[in-house]
């Protein structure tokens, strides 16, 4: 088996090889973002990236007088993708989690949120572990909601993990899915759709994060600083109250 | 290099390739059994065979396997009606969506290959066919499909290694086929190249298997090629 282990190696340098010609060397800020995680952030009919994450993230440019760019991530590989450094923070909404604090770190958070279970209107599906045995429960692959119904539910209910959520929410409304399991606000907005209107939450909400934050490099702790300041800086002024009051009525920080 | 998630992530990636190979070797054989006689159609000489046949390779062959894969999985279920209908027990699967778009699209590949092949079959063997009075049918068993398939040979053991890559794709619709079990660990590890090396030695291995066999394969059906064997 050495010539495996030799092809392997030389397989593993040519993709190390090519992730770091593709870094970048300037001293703008580069974000990564989804972009098909609405109202957090999503592609509008123009092609641009908009949503709370958007306007938070260019809020926060502005404050640091920082020039930014967007980079448009798919959401399964956004953190090897900084990582390899395709760009220098994550503002996508990703919730803060000990297991993702292994490999990158995160500022303070700029939200919160609450992870709930959706389903079709009347069912009213028990959210226990005997009432979900043998459902179908669907979540966004790389998600805290995909990690939980992983380790809690994996071996007495079917867990499908998706692309995107926008994917996992056709198939629930298709059937395929019994129940979802995702971000309470993204629902909350979802559930106002005409897709939507047909669902209902199951049950309230687990938090299983320390809200949602920042991902940067672990090494980049200046500019984690500099994140960290600027947020306390839009909280203080009254941007981020702006920015929250274009997506919700009520306060989500 | 992270060896320890590289040889821990063995037993799941293997359970993957279980599922790939599956989806494969089902959607190669229903591919085949489709392909024969469209190509057959294809070579007929007459418009109203060789017309929808040509629309059915030119469609499966023009469009990018992702999009028949979308269109099949997520498309279908759009309509009401095929959710009420008798077929939503399949369409329903994961499973069943990607043995179908694998399917019509190795069969689109596979009946190309296979009319190459029977158009390489030299016409002196048919005429020879003919003139020992075989019928048609007769000379198409035993002359035109035999001789079509060692043509074909070389060229659909391509097109088995890139069905077996493309395979991949079944990952987009909830699949753990290889692809997907590597990608469910990156999700939890942040460890792409460690997985995907894994995942791509995984499918040079059994790359490296399919290539011998057909290899195997072709030297079996070209006794010609070989010496005599002693009497």
């Amino acid at each position: 088996m050495t010539w495996l282990k030799t092809a392997m190696i030389a397989l593993a340098l040519a993709l190390v090889g090519g992730l770091a010609l593709t870094a970048n060397a300037g001293d703008k800020i580069k974000i990564g973002t989804e972009g098909a995680y609405p109202p957090f952030n999503l592609i509008d009919e123009k092609g641009e990236l908009q949503g709370f994450d958007v306007d938070i993230a260019k809020a926060l440019c502005e404050k640091m007088g920082a020039e930014c760019e967007f980079v448009k991530q798919d959401w399964d590989g956004i953190i090897p993708a900084l990582l390899a450094k395709k760009f220098d923070a994550i503002v996508a909404s990703m919730s803060i989690t000990d297991e993702r604090k292994q490999a990158v770190g995160f500022t303070d958070r700029y939200y919160s949120n609450l992870i709930r279970f959706v389903g079709p209107k009347g069912k009213a599906i028990d959210t226990s572990e005997t009432g979900l045995k043998g459902k179908s429960i669907g979540a966004q692959r790389a998600t805290v909601a995909a990690s939980y119904l992983e380790d809690k539910l994996g071996k007495v209910a079917s867990i499908k993990l998706y692309d995107t959520q926008e994917n996992a929410n056709l198939d629930l409304v298709n059937g395929r899915l019994d129940v979802m399991f995702a971000d309470g606000l993204v629902m909350y907005e979802w559930l106002k759709t005409d897709d939507g209107k047909k669902f209902e939450f199951y049950g309230g909400g687990m938090s299983l994060d320390d809200g949602v934050g920042i991902a940067v490099r672990k090494e980049d702790e200046a500019l984690k600083a500099k994140l960290n300041e600027a947020i306390k800086a839009i909280r203080a002024d009254g941007t981020y109250d702006k920015i929250n009051a274009k997506y919700f009525p009520f306060s989500i920080y | 290099m992270n060896v320890e998630v590289m040889a821990n992530s063995v037993p799941k990636l293997l359970d993957g390739l279980a599922l790939t190979i599956e989806l494969v070797a089902l959607a190669l054989a229903i591919g085949i059994v489709i392909a024969i006689p469209i190509a057959l159609a294809r070579v007929s000489g007459r418009a109203w065979l060789n017309g929808p046949a040509f629309a059915y390779v030119f469609f499966f062959r023009g469009t990018p396997l992702l999009v028949q894969i979308f269109l099949i999985y997520y498309g279908l279920s759009q309509f009401e009606t095929i959710r009420e209908g008798p077929l939503w027990p399949i369409l329903r699967e994961p499973y069943w969506c990607a043995i179908i778009a694998f399917t019509l699209n190795t069969a689109a590949y596979t009946a190309e290959i296979f009319r190459g092949g029977i158009e390489g079959v030299p016409h002196g063997e048919i005429e020879a066919a003919r003139a020992l009075g075989m019928s048609r049918v007769l000379v198409l068993r035993r002359i035109i499909l035999p001789r079509a398939f060692r043509l074909a040979l070389p060229a659909y053991g391509n097109e088995i290694i890139i069905l077996l890559k493309a395979s991949a794709l079944a990952s987009t619709i909830t699949l753990l086929d290889l692809t997907g079990v590597a990608r469910t660990i990156i999700a939890r590890t942040y460890m792409p190249i460690e997985l995907f090396a894994m995942a791509g030695a995984i499918y040079l291995v059994v790359t490296f298997a399919i290539t011998r066999a057909i290899k195997a394969l072709e030297h079996w059906l070209s006794p010609q090629t070989r010496p005599p064997r002693p009497a």
